[in-house]
């Protein structure tokens, strides 16, 4: 049967905030547009996202963009461009004034402005008093900033392909990209589109890691692609972690149960954090509290049949305390942890949550396909969201600039697919070549017989990237961990459906998403290897200390040979003055 | 939305339904698929249909932050979902 074809002018990746944001100025423009996901957009991975969006609205305290952009830059620890920043900073402002025309329920002062908060990281004139930056929609922010979009969406007719899952980016000699080939989940049918313009907008790759407070969808998808259409990721080693996720299953327990006098235990009933941080304890900074816990694990004092894990105690609160000022801890312990924290502790370790690195690009959301900082960018092909790097959090991300990077790169990149559109109207030749390479990587799963299940090859990738390339890296163990994940690549080629029908096959998405998360995994692990200091998210107790001199550089990875190369930060901002880098203290 | 009676019986369909933008969903909701849902009445077999086209807030309110749905007839099927094993 002969492969089903379609046209747009834009081809969008994932539909969470990124996406639709783009999608929506793309529809608006009148451009036709497809989105494409591989769950009902509303059930993107932004829904989960509760904290809200930085904007320095001045709403609440004062407050400027100036002073936004220095609270960035220090907490990526000067990794982050200050140029994407300092754009970034700047237009936050219009986008949330953008989100709110549209629709999205922020919650309000009483004099009718958004209510905005404050969250850690936010300071008042570079440095000082704690600001309120933050919007949200109650709790449920992303939510609603999905929602919205999504409805506007449908209004301006952008066209959904709804539980279609992409599997490979299309690309010509000349090394543009032409659009996608996906599946129809439902049917197990193939599509080809085609696009004069495709953005990549398909979040993050928590699942790589066996404990991660990411939904499953979070598989990479989209750096994968670009990765088998010879492109590089920038800065995977930056991964944050959350020091207290529930034990091999990795839902968040938020840190307030610590701020409420909630503290960690080893098996012998100790508590460790007054070893590892003797004035701040239990309330020490998220890498020290997860590099605590993987220490304590490391050295047999770990709790559970495999001593894996420690325990979060809390009943000492009391459970008026626990239901007053900490709603939802209780429950959620008992339905994913098996305990009741008024009666037990909670059994805790540190949780994969964020990637910083990802698909590099430049301010306007553009591919930037080499290591030459002032290169050239790919035309045509975009990238926003977690799955991008643009690079606005460096080496670490603040709360509330998630969303933040999400809104404003995905509107600046549809501007910017607008204007490309107009100048590049045609679609260009198709390269069958490139359109047989994705087939025949689809129909490879249609090999029957016995090997190894996705399953099995999946829980062992995992277990091997949280030792190996997790909370805890040092030389030796590491080593090892990119020969194993090499391994893991390897035995692939063995891995066998249990189940061959056509219709909604997860079978066979999971087979997919498998292979984009071992492709992920390993930029991860050997971008880590080989950045020899600690700065951010990364953190070498073999090389305690930031190194500025050697590595004030974006680590660029190519899957061909597993190759490495680096390119300088953009430390120039648009407009203001350079911050140069400091010890970051807080 | 109208439900067909083959929507109660396309169990890789659900399946994919469960995938979520929330992991306390997907580990709950794919637990209590393959752990209580082919025990169910045809009753509450259409319920929990009805429930995956809720959004992801709601569901977890309901499943695991204790909010009570409006609709009594869910408070049934909403209590079973509670009771899944997960660990």
């Amino acid at each position: 049967m002969a492969l089903e074809k379609q046209r747009f002018d834009t081809l969008i990746l994932g539909a969470g905030g990124a996406g639709l944001n783009a999608a929506l100025q793309l529809a608006n423009a009148n451009l036709k547009v497809a989105v494409v996901s591989k769950v009902f957009p509303t059930r993107s991975h932004t829904v989960a996202a509760q904290g809200g969006v930085n904007a320095a609205l001045a709403n609440v305290l004062p407050d400027n963009w100036h002073w936004h952009m220095f609270d960035t830059v220090k907490g990526s620890d000067y990794l982050g461009d200050q140029d994407a920043i300092e754009y970034m900073c700047r237009e936050a402002i219009p986008t949330v004034y953008e989100l709110e025309h549209n629709g999205v329920p922020f919650s309000r002062l009483p004099n009718g402005k958004i209510y905005q908060r404050a969250f850690g990281g936010q300071s008042q004139n570079f440095g000082g008093e704690q600001a309120a930056r933050t919007c949200a929609a109650a709790d449920r922010t992303g939510h609603a900033i999905l929602h919205t979009l999504y409805q506007q969406n449908i209004r301006a007719k952008t066209h959904f392909y709804d539980e279609y899952f992409a599997a490979d980016l299309i690309r010509d000699d000349e090394g543009y990209i032409l659009g996608a080939l996906v599946l129809n989940i439902a049917t197990g049918e193939p599509l080809l589109i085609e696009s004069k313009t495709t953005l990549l907008a398909t979040g993050g790759c928590g699942q790589v890691f066996r404990t991660t407070s990411n939904a499953h969808i979070n598989t990479g998808d989209g750096m994968a692609m670009v990765l088998r259409a010879g492109l590089p990721l920038m800065d995977m080693e930056f991964f944050q972690f959350h020091p207290t996720g529930i034990a091999g299953k990795g839902m968040l327990i938020t840190e307030g149960v610590r701020g409420e006098g909630g503290y960690l235990i080893n098996k012998n009933g100790e508590r460790f954090m007054e070893k590892y941080a003797p004035n701040a304890k239990d309330l020490a900074s998220r890498d020290v509290v997860a590099r605590s816990i993987i220490t304590e694990v490391r050295e047999g004092s770990g709790v559970g049949p495999e001593a894996d894990h420690v325990l979060l105690k809390v009943n000492h609160l009391g459970e008026d305390v626990i239901a007053k000022r900490l709603p939802g801890i209780r429950e959620s312990s008992k339905i994913f942890a098996g305990v009741d924290p008024v009666k037990e502790p909670i059994p805790v370790f540190p949780t994969a949550h964020y990637v910083m690195g990802g698909i590099p690009t430049d301010r306007f959301g553009r591919v930037m396909p080499t290591a030459d900082d002032d290169g050239d960018h790919l035309p045509g092909l975009y990238a926003a969201g977690e799955c991008a790097c643009a690079s606005v959090h460096g080496a670490n991300r603040l709360g509330g600039n998630s969303l933040l990077d999400i809104l404003v790169f995905g509107r600046l990149a549809g501007h910017n697919i607008i204007d490309y559109v107009k100048e590049n109207n045609a679609h260009r030749t198709l390269d069958e070549a490139s359109v047989e390479k994705a087939m025949s990587r689809l129909q490879k799963w249609d090999t029957k017989g016995d090997g190894i299940t996705v399953s099995q090859l999946r829980n062992e990738f995992r277990k091997t990237m949280e030792d190996h390339a997790g909370v805890f890296r040092v030389e030796e163990m590491m080593v090892e961990g990119v020969e194993k994940v090499k391994n893991i690549r390897e035995k692939l080629s063995e891995v066998r459906l249990t189940d061959h029908s056509s219709t909604f096959n997860t079978n066979r998405t999971e087979a997919l998403e498998l292979e984009n998360l071992i492709d992920v995994g390993l930029s991860i692990a050997v971008s880590a290897l080989h950045r020899k200091e600690s700065r951010g998210a990364h953190s070498r107790p073999d090389y305690p200390n930031r190194d500025d001199k050697e590595w004030m550089k974006h680590t660029l990875y190519w899957m061909e040979n597993d190759r490495l190369d680096y390119k300088g930060v953009r430390a120039q901002p648009l407009t203001v003055e350079s911050f140069p880098p400091k010890e970051r203290v807080y | 939305m109208a439900i067909q009676e083959s929507d109660l019986s396309n169990i890789e369909r659900l399946r994919w339904q469960c995938r979520r933008g929330m992991l306390e969903l997907d580990v709950l909701l794919e637990a209590f698929l393959e752990q209580h849902y082919g025990d169910l009445p045809p009753r509450l077999k259409r319920h929990f249909v009805q429930l995956l086209e809720f959004p992801d807030p709601v569901i977890h309110a309901w499943c695991i932050g204790g909010e009570s749905p409006e609709d009594d007839e869910f408070q049934e099927l909403i209590s079973t979902i509670r009771q899944t094993k997960v660990v």
